[in-house]
């Protein structure tokens, strides 16, 4: 499966290595904060929902 | 207008603070540099356009969050904000006052701190023409920056980071313009191009810094 | 129907949930395939070697930095000329990712230009003016950071947006003025003479594709983070005031 990369094996996979790493980091961050903010906003608004019913 | 500016002067003189805390902070850079580099003359000579250059802009830099921070606090920014004077014209006033306080002075005395750090004889006068030509454009954008970050309890660190990188243009050719006529090389390009920078910052930034006023003020 | 529409946060959160799931799903595929196939099927190039294969990361990053920040420009105009909150709340989503697409543009170039140029780094035009970019980005997402007021926080970035635009393109002349390059010129451009041929220029294009829709996907669900953030936090006001 692993192509010929030649004397520059590290230098492209650590090329490919950093740009995967640094955008999985991008897109993690936005659904963990995504998920963290919907989570809390549903809060908010069930709690502000009873308190409204009584 | 005039009352204004005088008004600032007093201020920063009084205060005591501008004044001499940059030009002893542009000092010590000088001092600590060839600290770091080593005392050969050949070297010094070389970077010293640079380290002049840099000196200068972190010295402007020390002060700028005084330019508004003061007035902002005491409510007479609010006050300026509904005189008959339009708000950039109180911005580039201050912004003024700040170069008269900080620019210049630092424009005057580069040619002893060159002395420090070897500086070839026939860059003297392009020195000082730079640090004229360039330094006004530090102390509008840094106005700039201080309209940004008025209204942050701790905007100084902000103000920097803001600041800096749009000082970037001015400090290329002002370093290089020292370094050309350092060496008799053709000087009008980077003069020229210095002398623009400043223009149209003088001219436009005040806009963006008074319209940066009016949301901190609202 | 007219673009304006989805300025309307509830318009914007209805289309958005229903566009989100497929722009995910096309990002995903074009970067895959395009990654895949300028990773395991592409020649070498002459005097390059096999590091011709971090084009397909290295363009399209360099690419989406750019073109993010000019996103932010146009986004930060709407807000401050037709006052859409949606608009500056996408301004403010885009910025992290274009931070993110800055620093795989710099160290992929980084790692590329060490076997090729026999450094890591170079103050050349290119590489400086990006890492000029960076340091805008930087100080753009710090001001949001700093100021309470979300309306102040909004304007105040949209200014610095404006003018970090011109300083950021005035500096990238000055610096070609001050120091000529290493960095090849662009090598995508509608010229097909000074063009890359055909074998890399296919899985480049899919590449760049996948980082688009990647970057539009994000900044959607980022947005749309930050529309519910809003309405969190106008919630909370009004139950500490009631």
């Amino acid at each position: 499966m692993m192509i010929e990369l030649g004397k520059y094996a590290t230098t492209v996979m650590s090329a490919y290595g950093v740009t995967v790493l640094l955008l999985a980091v991008i897109v993690v961050q936005s659904l963990w904060r995504s998920a963290r903010v919907k989570r809390a906003l549903a809060a908010q608004e069930a709690r502000m929902e009873m308190k409204s019913n009584g | 207008m005039i009352a204004l500016l005088l008004r600032d002067l007093r201020l920063a003189v009084r205060a005591g603070g501008g004044f001499g805390l940059s030009l002893a902070f542009f000092l010590i850079v000088t001092v600590l540099v060839p600290f770091g580099v080593g005392p050969e003359g050949g070297t010094l000579a070389r970077i010293a356009p640079g380290i002049l250059w840099v000196g200068a802009l972190l010295a402007c830099l020390l002060s700028l969050d005084r330019i508004f921070a003061l007035d902002f606090e005491d409510g007479s920014l609010d006050l300026l904000a509904t005189a008959p004077i339009p708000m950039e014209a109180v911005v580039s006033i201050k912004a003024f006052a700040h170069w008269l306080t900080t620019g210049l002075p630092l424009v005057l005395a580069a040619p002893v701190f060159g002395v420090l750090l070897n500086l070839p004889g026939p860059a003297y006068p392009w020195l000082v023409l730079s640090l004229a030509i360039g330094t006004p454009a530090l102390s509008v954008l840094g106005a700039f920056g201080a309209a940004l970050t008025v209204g942050l309890k701790r905007g100084g660190l902000l103000l920097s980071l803001l600041v800096l990188p749009l000082y970037v243009p001015t400090l290329l050719f002002g370093a290089e313009l020292i370094k050309r006529g350092a060496e008799g090389g053709a000087t009008a390009v980077p003069m020229l191009f210095l002398a623009g920078i400043t223009a149209a910052c003088i001219a436009l930034v005040p806009f963006a810094s008074a319209a940066a006023i009016r949301v901190n003020l609202r | 129907m007219s673009i304006w529409e989805y300025a309307n946060p509830k318009k914007f959160m209805q289309t958005s949930s229903w566009a989100l799931p497929w722009v995910t799903g096309l990002a995903v595929s074009a970067i895959v395939v395009g990654l895949i196939w300028g990773f395991f099927f592409t020649p070498e190039a002459e005097g390059f070697g096999s590091t011709v294969k971090i084009l397909y990361v290295h363009v399209p990053a360099a690419m989406m930095a750019i073109n993010i920040w000019a996103m932010m420009l146009v986004t930060s105009l709407i807000w401050l000329i037709r006052r859409h909150h949606v608009s500056a709340l996408a301004a403010k989503a885009a910025a992290p990712i274009g931070l993110v697409m800055t620093l795989i543009a710099l160290f992929t170039g980084a790692i590329w230009g060490q076997p090729m140029w026999g450094t890591w780094w170079a103050w050349d035009p290119r590489l400086t003016s990006f890492l000029i970019l960076f340091l805008f980005y930087l100080g753009y997402m710090a001001l949001w950071e700093a100021i309470e007021n979300p309306d102040t926080a909004a304007d105040l970035t949209g200014v610095l947006c404006l003018v970090g635009s011109v300083f950021a393109l005035l500096s990238r002349y000055a610096v070609n003025f001050w120091n000529q390059g290493l960095h090849q010129g662009a090598s995508l451009s509608l010229d097909a003479e000074e063009n890359v041929s055909d074998i890399y220029y296919f899985p480049l294009l899919i590449s760049i594709a996948g980082f688009i829709l990647l970057f539009v996907a994000l900044v959607l669900l980022r947005t749309r983070t930050e529309i519910r953030s809003r309405r969190l936090r106008a919630l909370e006001l009004r139950e500490r005031a009631a």
